[in-house]
């Protein structure tokens, strides 16, 4: 278990050291999701309740395309020059790799949220009525969504084409997590009020079967990309 | 062409040094003395045949040169001794380790050093070599002293990998490689890319490498400079060991430095 957390702590602190280097999620993700955002409200102009009532939907999509963007990036400096090679040869626990990886990808999805948060509530004019279950289905729909990006980002990028791949696996498989993740933001809204706890135990339960699955097959990911 | 299989004589009794895990060198000893046993091993990439059935034993302590045309195997080699490929059929010992069912330790125990860098191009190379050195337990001062022994300058531990020239970049990963304090080191053209200074270092480490009784297996089209070192050679043609060097008369003049008998 030592192992593994030494792994995950390392390969985390590796990959939020290249992003904080590279800059490329608050250059270009956080850009990319703020056009998402504003453009779905010229979309939606025209009615401001449907707007209102589009909100969560809207948000946690937009949060699934970048969450595609980033898994995509998070493996394919995996897979550059030989790195893969080191990383079968450098002896830390797959499993704590898979975590570390899923832990940085959480920690970017979190970052992102922060603009697309302000963004929604400005143009779509929507505020928290529920900020706890807000709060804790996003952390938990966040952490479903990176821990399936740490699983299917490795996946994809074994295939030629793994750009046009990635999102053709990952995103059918979020579709629990999205639905679960709109409904409970909705309820945090104050849409829907009556469900929301549900579809957050559902988040949970989403996200606790990713991580499992993810340790479970990250030395099969790490012998066959 | 003295032979196909490759054995060493008088490094065979060569001790494992503070630099070696010793269960590595207890369970070469185990395996009488040799650090690599492949016998009839096939190995595919991507469906291709790259090794059709290749026969090797190397002693512990050697330096074994893999020569041949490019595309013969070599690589291959060198990729299946590291735990990196697995052979389709026949048996592969490594350090007295079966490829199959030891791959963590045979791994553990095996320094590469590839045609790719094996580096993450954002990070510096001080942050490269703290990232891998801290993987496989290494204490900063050993990475302190990997860099130097590579004779990679300070001034360069903070740029950036991606900025480093061919040679900058083949120091930093032969440093990465010299943190493993691995017992069998697998090299790929180490020459390559490297100045004349840069050149003379891998020898030396080599040859440092042979006397602590690390096993060496070196794939190289540098005749000149690897005849000098070796104390085997063997030739790869078609994915497998062959008798035939493949080259002219005039240019066998390395041919005759395999030291062991069949």
């Amino acid at each position: 278990m030592r192992e593994v957390l030494r792994a995950a702590v390392m390969v985390c602190r590796k990959d939020l050291r290249m992003e904080w280097r590279t800059k490329a999620t608050i250059s270009y993700v956080v850009p990319f999701v703020l056009i998402v955002v504003v453009l779905f409200a010229f979309a939606l102009d025209t009615d401001p309740v449907l707007l209102r009532r589009a909100t969560a939907g809207v948000y946690w999509i937009t949060v699934l395309f970048a969450a595609t963007l980033i898994a995509q990036r998070s493996a394919a400096i995996e897979g550059r020059d030989g790195v893969m090679d080191s990383l079968r040869l450098s002896g830390l626990d797959p499993a704590g790799q898979f975590l570390g990886k899923a832990a940085a990808i959480f920690a970017q999805l979190l970052l992102i949220q922060i603009p697309l948060g302000i963004g929604v509530a400005v143009l779509y004019g929507v505020s928290l009525e529920r900020p706890g279950i807000g709060v804790l289905s996003a952390l938990l729909a966040t952490l479903a969504v990176a821990a399936s990006g740490a699983i299917y980002g490795p996946l994809a990028a074994g295939f030629v084409g793994s750009e046009a791949v990635l999102p053709l696996l990952y995103l059918p498989v979020l579709t629990p997590v999205m639905m679960a993740a709109t409904r409970s933001a909705e309820s945090a809204l104050g849409f829907g009020v009556g469900a929301g706890w549900h579809w957050t135990a559902m988040l949970g339960m989403l996200g606790a079967t990713f991580l499992v699955l993810g340790t479970l097959t990250a030395a099969s990911l790490l012998e066959h990309r | 062409m003295r032979q196909a299989t490759a054995t060493a004589q008088a490094t065979a009794t060569a001790q494992a040094t503070e630099r070696a895990p010793g269960a590595d060198s207890a369970d070469a000893r185990a395996m009488g003395g040799l650090a690599l046993r492949f016998s009839n091993v096939v190995a595919l990439s991507g469906g291709f045949p790259v090794l059709t059935g290749v026969d090797l034993q190397v002693q512990v302590g050697s330096i074994c040169w893999l020569a041949g045309a490019n595309g013969a195997g070599k690589t291959s080699i060198l990729r299946v001794a590291a735990g990196l490929l697995q052979p389709a059929s026949g048996t592969a010992e490594v350090l007295g380790m079966n490829l199959r069912s030891d791959l963590p330790a045979v791994r553990a125990a095996v320094g590469l050093l590839s045609h790719q860098s094996g580096m993450y191009e954002e990070l510096s190379v001080a942050e490269n070599l703290q990232f891998w050195g801290r993987a496989c337990g290494a204490k900063n001062s050993e990475i302190a002293a990997s860099l130097r022994r590579a004779e990679v300058s300070q001034r360069l531990e903070p740029v950036p990998f991606a900025q480093l020239s061919s040679g900058q970049r083949r120091r930093v990963s032969l440093a990465a490689m010299l943190v493993r304090r691995a017992t069998l080191w697998c090299l790929d053209e180490p020459h390559a890319g490297m100045d004349a200074p840069g050149r003379d270092l891998v020898d030396g480490l080599l040859l440092e490498a042979r006397d602590s009784g690390v096993t060496t297996l070196i794939a190289s089209h540098d005749a000149d400079r690897v005849a000098s070192l070796a104390t085997d050679r063997v030739w790869v043609q078609g994915g497998a060991i062959s008798s035939d060097s493949g080259l002219s008369e005039g240019q066998t003049t390395t041919s005759n430095i395999g030291r062991a008998e069949p």
